[in-house]
C-alpha cells in the first residue's frame, strides 16, 4: 500500500520511501523515517495534496510524493 | 538559469561578525523549526531595537536586534526557520550557514513545547558543531493548553545544556532566556554565576574545570568538583561577589515581575525552582558522572558501521586543524554535501579536498560500501540517527494528558480546508477583510484628508500673507505638500486597517492552509504550491514577496513566483484600486457602496490571481520549462492571536515603513510633477509635451498620456500615481477641491474620464512594471539582469496588451 491511498483519519505505518534525492531527505528530517507512524489528518479540497500528522507537526506532501511512499496499516 | 547557490544575507552575517570583534558585543543566532515563534521571542528580546522589520509570512533574510545584558550588548540574529542543517533551499543555507560560518558567540535554538521531538532533532545536529548552545522551549502556554507537558529539567539533563521554558507573550519567562543567552556567550570571556536558573552555577564551574583537568577518569572528576570549584572561585572570586549580587537584584524583580504578570503561573514557578534546586547538586553530579569525559553535551548515536568509518577520517581531518568538530567534518565529507564544503573552503580556507583527507574519506567509502552502505543509504542512516536520537532524549521529557490534543485543530481544518467549504470561506474570508479595509479607510481617510488639506489652504494663505511669489506657493503648497497629503490621506488608512487583518491571518496560522487549498492549481501550472505564500506576502510589498520566493527550494518554481509576483497588488497599488472604484461603481457610498467596493476588489484581485496561475503555466511550458518538484508545506497548529502585539507590529513595521518610503517619493515628485506642469516649452508646459506624446498610446490602452506619465513616474512607489494624475489635470486648470472623493471624480470625468478609463486603470493598476524597490530586489536575489527584465516586460506587456483588447472590445460593442 502506499500513503497516497489513504483517507483521513487513517493512521498508517511508513515502511520505505522510494523517492528521489531532492524530497527525501525533507521527509527524513521531518521525521518520516521507517517504522513511523503517521495519521492522515485532512485531504486537500481538490483531492490533493495530503495532509499528515508526523511526530505532533501537521505535513502537507502532494499525492504524486505519497505514491512513492510504501506504508503498512497501524495499530 | 542564473540564480546563484548563495542568494542575499551575507550582509547581515558580515555585519553581525564586525560587531562581535567589538569587546563586550556578543553575537547570538536565534535558530529554530519554521513556526516556532522565533520571531516573537526576538522581537521580545530586542523591542524596538532592531534593524530590519519583518514581514508576515516569515523571517525575510536576517534580522538582526540588541539588547543590553550583562557585560555589555547582545546582538541577537534571527535567522530564516529550518528543519535540518542539511540545507534544501537558499533560505535554509543562510541558516546553516550562519550557524556554521558564523562568528557567534551563542546559538539559541528555539523549540516547540507542542511537538518538541522534531525540534530536538535541529538542536541535536547543531550540538555537533557547538556546544555554545541555549535551548529555548518556547508556546509552553500552547502546549499547557493541549494538554503537553515538557520536562524542562530533564531535557536539561538530557542534552548537557541549558534549556528555559518560556511563553513567548509573557515577557517574564524570557527573564531566563536572556540570563542563559548571558552565561553561554561569555563563558569563554570569564567565569560567570548564572541567575536563577538553578544549576548553572554549579555544573558551569564543573564544565568549566572539566575542561581543565581533561580527560581524567569519571569518579575521579566527581570527587575532585569540589576542589576544583574552589580554586576556580577563588581566582574569581571578585567577579563573583560581583555577579551574585546581579543575580539576588535580578531574580527577586525576574520574579516580583512574574507573580505581578500573571498570579496562576506562580504555582508553577516556584515548584520549577524547589524542584531545580534540589535537583541541583544530583543532577550535577549526574552530568558529570554519566557523560563522556571530553564532552558533557547530549550527542547522536549513529550505527557502527558509520562511527567506524567517521573514526577513519578524524586523524586526517584533525591534522588540519579544522575549526570544527573532525566527527562533523566527517559526516560531512562521507555524505559528499559539496555545497558545504565549498563554503567551508571559502569562509575557513581549508581545503577538504586535501590528498590526505580525501584518501581517508575514499578509504572510509570503501569501508561502508564493503558493508552495503552506499551515500544515498549513509545519508537515510545519518538522518534516521538523529530522528532516533530526538525521539529517545523527548521519550520521558514530554507527557501528553490526552490523545486527541488536537481535535479541535483538526474540526477547522475540516471547514478551512474542506472539500466545499474550503474555498468559498478563502473568498469570504478576502471579501471581508478588504470590506473592513475599505469602510474602515473611508472613514479615516475623510478625517485625514479635511485635516490636510485645510492645512494646505492655511500654507497657501501663509505664503500670500508673506507677499512670497506666486511660483514659490504653488511649488511647495500644490506642488510638494499637495501630493504628500495625499499619499498620506489616501494610503495610509487602508494600510493601517489592512495590515493588521493581515498579520492576523498569519498569526493564527491560516496562510499555510491557502497554500495547501491552491497547491492544486499551481501543481496544474507546473509550480510550487508555497508559490501561494509569496503570492500572500505581496499582497503587503512585492519586494518582500520577492525575497519570500527563497523558502521555495527549486530555483526554476523560485524564479516563477518571482516573475508573477506583481500580479498581486501590493499596499502600494490597491489604495489606488479601492479609489477608483470607489469613485466610479460605488457612487453613494454608505454600506451598500461600501459593499460594491469590497466586491469590486476581491473581483481585480481575483483577476491578479488568476493572472498568476495563467503566466505561471506559460512560463512554466517556455521559457522556464519543467515539470513540478517535490515539497513539504507545514501546516502549523491553530493559535490565538496576540491581538495588541498584532496591532504594534504591523502599525511600525509595516504601515510606517511602506508609508515613508512613500512620502520620501512623494514629496520630490510632487516637486517633479509640479516642475512639469509649469515650465513652458513654447506655449505648452513640458507635461502637456510628454502627454501629448504618449496620448496615443494612451487612448489606445482607453487610459491617456497623462495617466501613462503618472505611471511612469510612479516607478518608484505606486502609492503616487493618483496624485500625480490629479495634480497633472490642476495644475493647468482652475484649482478644484480635490478633498473628496466625489470632487476627484467630477475633475477625473472633466478630463475625459469615462467607466472605460476607469476599468482599464484598475488593470493597468494590476498589471504593469514592478516599482523601482521590486526590480532591486528581483536582481539582488537571482542576480541576473535577464530576469529582472524578464519580470518587468511580462506584467507590463500583459497588461498593456489586455487594456488593448479590452478597449477595443468594449468600443465596439458600446
Amino acid at each position: 500500500m502506499e500513503l497516497c491511498d489513504v483517507n483521513t483519519g487513517d493512521r498508517v505505518r511508513i515502511k520505505r520511501l522510494n523517492t528521489d534525492a531532492s524530497i527525501r531527505r525533507r521527509l527524513l528530517d521531518i521525521g518520516l523515517i521507517p517504522g513511523t507512524e503517521v495519521e492522515c489528518v485532512a485531504v486537500g479540497p481538490q483531492g490533493d495534496p495530503l495532509a499528515f500528522c508526523v511526530r505532533g507537526a501537521v505535513i502537507a506532501i502532494r499525492k504524486r510524493d505519497c505514491k512513492n511512499i510504501s506504508v503498512e496499516h497501524g495499530r | 538559469m542564473g540564480i546563484a547557490g548563495s542568494f542575499g544575507g551575507r550582509g547581515a552575517l558580515r555585519e553581525a561578525e564586525t560587531e562581535s570583534s567589538a569587546k563586550g558585543k556578543y553575537v547570538i543566532a536565534l535558530a529554530g523549526n519554521p513556526n516556532v515563534g522565533k520571531s516573537t521571542i526576538f522581537n521580545a528580546l530586542t523591542g524596538m531595537n532592531q534593524h530590519t522589520g519583518n514581514w508576515p509570512g516569515k523571517t525575510v533574510g536576517m534580522a538582526t536586534g540588541e539588547f543590553r545584558g550583562r557585560g555589555g550588548v547582545y546582538s541577537l540574529v534571527d535567522i530564516p526557520g529550518t528543519y535540518s542543517l542539511m540545507a534544501h533551499s537558499p533560505e535554509e543555507e543562510i541558516a546553516r550557514n550562519f550557524i556554521c560560518f558564523g562568528e557567534h558567540d551563542a546559538v539559541v535554538v528555539v523549540c516547540d513545547a507542542t511537538c518538541l521531538e522534531r525540534n530536538v532533532n535541529l538542536v541535536l545536529q547543531t550540538l555537533e558543531i557547538t556546544d555554545k548552545v541555549v535551548v529555548c522551549v518556547n508556546l509552553l502556554d500552547e502546549a499547557k493548553r493541549k494538554g503537553i507537558r515538557v520536562d524542562i529539567p530533564l531535557l536539561e539533563k538530557k542534552l548537557g545544556v541549558p534549556v528555559v521554558g518560556t511563553s513567548a507573550n509573557k515577557k517574564g519567562t524570557l527573564e531566563g532566556l536572556k540570563r542563559a543567552i548571558e552565561s553561554i556567550a561569555r563563558s569563554d570571556d570569564e567565569l560567570v554565576c548564572d541567575s536563577e536558573r538553578d544549576m548553572g552555577r554549579e555544573r558551569y564551574i564543573a564544565h568549566k574545570s572539566k575542561r581543565m583537568i581533561g580527560g581524567k577518569s569519571d569518579f575521579a572528576f566527581a570527587s575532585d568538583i569540589s576542589a576544583t570549584t574552589s580554586d576556580v572561585a577563588d581566582e574569581h572570586e571578585s567577579d563573583i561577589a560581583i555577579s551574585t549580587s546581579d543575580i539576588i537584584t535580578e531574580c527577586t524583580a525576574a520574579s516580583a515581575r512574574d507573580i505581578a504578570a500573571d498570579a496562576s503561573d506562580i504555582a508553577a514557578f516556584a515548584l520549577d525552582i524547589s524542584a531545580s534546586t534540589s535537583d541541583t547538586v544530583a543532577a550535577t553530579l549526574d552530568a558529570t558522572i554519566e557523560a563522556s569525559p571530553e564532552r558533557a553535551t547530549a550527542r547522536t548515536v549513529y550505527p557502527k558501521a558509520i562511527r567506524d568509518a567517521v573514526e577513519m577520517c578524524v586523524p586526517a581531518l584533525e591534522s588540519t586543524g579544522v575549526g570544527f568538530p573532525s566527527e562533523w567534518l566527517a559526516l560531512r565529507l562521507l555524505e559528499g554535501d559539496t555545497a558545504l564544503l565549498d563554503e567551508i573552503a571559502r569562509s575557513e580556507g581549508i581545503n577538504v579536498r586535501d590528498s590526505a583527507i580525501v584518501e581517508s574519506v575514499d578509504e572510509a567509502k570503501k569501508l561502508l560500501a564493503s558493508r552495503g552502505i552506499d551515500e544515498r543509504s549513509f545519508k537515510d542512516m545519518v538522518v534516521s540517527a538523529l530522528v532516533l536520537c530526538a525521539e529517545d532524549v523527548c521519550l520521558d521529557v514530554v507527557h501528553t494528558d490526552r490523545e486527541n490534543y488536537n481535535a479541535l485543530d483538526r474540526r477547522l481544518d475540516r471547514l478551512l480546508l474542506g472539500r466545499v467549504t474550503a474555498y468559498p470561506f478563502m473568498l469570504a474570508l478576502l471579501a471581508l477583510i478588504l470590506w473592513f479595509t475599505i469602510s474602515g479607510a473611508n472613514f479615516l481617510s475623510d478625517y485625514l484628508s479635511g485635516v490636510l488639506f485645510f492645512i494646505q489652504d492655511r500654507l497657501a494663505d501663509a505664503f500670500h500673507a508673506a507677499h512670497a511669489p506666486e511660483w514659490a506657493c504653488g511649488f511647495f503648497a500644490f506642488g510638494v505638500y499637495r501630493v504628500l497629503a495625499w499619499v498620506v490621506s489616501v494610503m495610509l488608512p487602508p494600510m493601517a486597517v489592512f495590515f493588521p487583518f493581515f498579520t492576523l491571518l498569519e498569526d493564527v496560522g491560516y496562510l499555510p492552509r491557502v497554500a495547501f487549498n491552491l497547491d492544486r492549481q499551481f501543481q496544474r501550472c507546473n509550480a510550487c504550491g508555497k508559490q501561494a505564500l509569496t503570492m500572500c506576502m505581496g499582497f503587503g510589498c512585492n519586494a518582500a514577496g520577492v525575497v519570500g520566493g527563497r523558502i521555495i527550494d527549486s530555483p526554476r518554481e523560485r524564479l516563477i513566483a518571482i516573475i508573477t509576483n506583481s500580479f498581486v497588488p501590493c499596499n502600494g497599488r490597491f489604495p489606488a484600486i479601492i479609489s477608483i472604484i470607489t469613485m466610479f461603481f460605488a457612487i453613494g457610498g454608505g454600506i451598500s457602496g461600501g459593499i460594491i467596493s469590497a466586491v469590486g476588489l476581491t473581483a481585480a484581485i481575483l483577476v491578479g490571481i488568476l493572472m498568476t496561475f495563467a503566466v505561471s503555466r506559460l512560463l512554466s511550458h517556455t521559457l522556464l520549462r519543467g515539470v513540478g518538484s517535490s515539497f513539504t508545506l507545514e501546516l502549523p497548529p491553530y493559535r490565538r492571536p496576540q491581538i495588541a502585539r498584532i496591532i504594534v507590529r504591523s502599525l511600525f513595521d509595516r504601515t510606517l515603513f511602506v508609508l515613508g518610503r512613500a512620502v520620501c517619493v512623494a514629496a520630490p515628485a510632487g516637486a517633479l510633477i509640479w516642475l512639469l506642469a509649469n515650465v513652458n516649452i513654447g506655449d505648452v508646459s513640458v507635461l502637456s509635451h510628454l502627454s501629448s506624446f504618449l496620448d496615443p498610446l494612451g487612448r489606445l490602452m482607453g487610459l491617456d498620456g497623462v495617466i501613462l506619465i503618472a505611471f511612469i513616474l510612479g516607478f518608484p512607489a505606486n502609492e503616487i500615481v493618483i496624485p500625480i494624475i490629479v495634480m497633472a489635470y490642476t495644475a493647468t486648470g482652475t484649482l478644484a477641491d480635490i478633498g473628496s472623493l466625489d470632487a476627484l471624480r467630477e475633475l477625473f470625468i472633466s478630463n475625459g474620464w469615462s467607466t472605460l478609463t476607469a476599468v482599464n486603470m484598475i488593470i493597468f493598476t494590476l498589471m504593469h512594471w514592478p516599482c523601482s524597490t521590486t526590480c532591486l530586489t528581483i536582481y539582488k536575489e537571482t542576480k541576473s539582469l535577464k530576469w529582472t527584465a524578464v519580470s518587468v516586460l511580462v506584467p507590463t506587456l500583459i497588461g498593456a496588451c489586455v487594456c488593448i483588447v479590452f478597449t477595443a472590445i468594449s468600443r465596439i460593442f458600446i
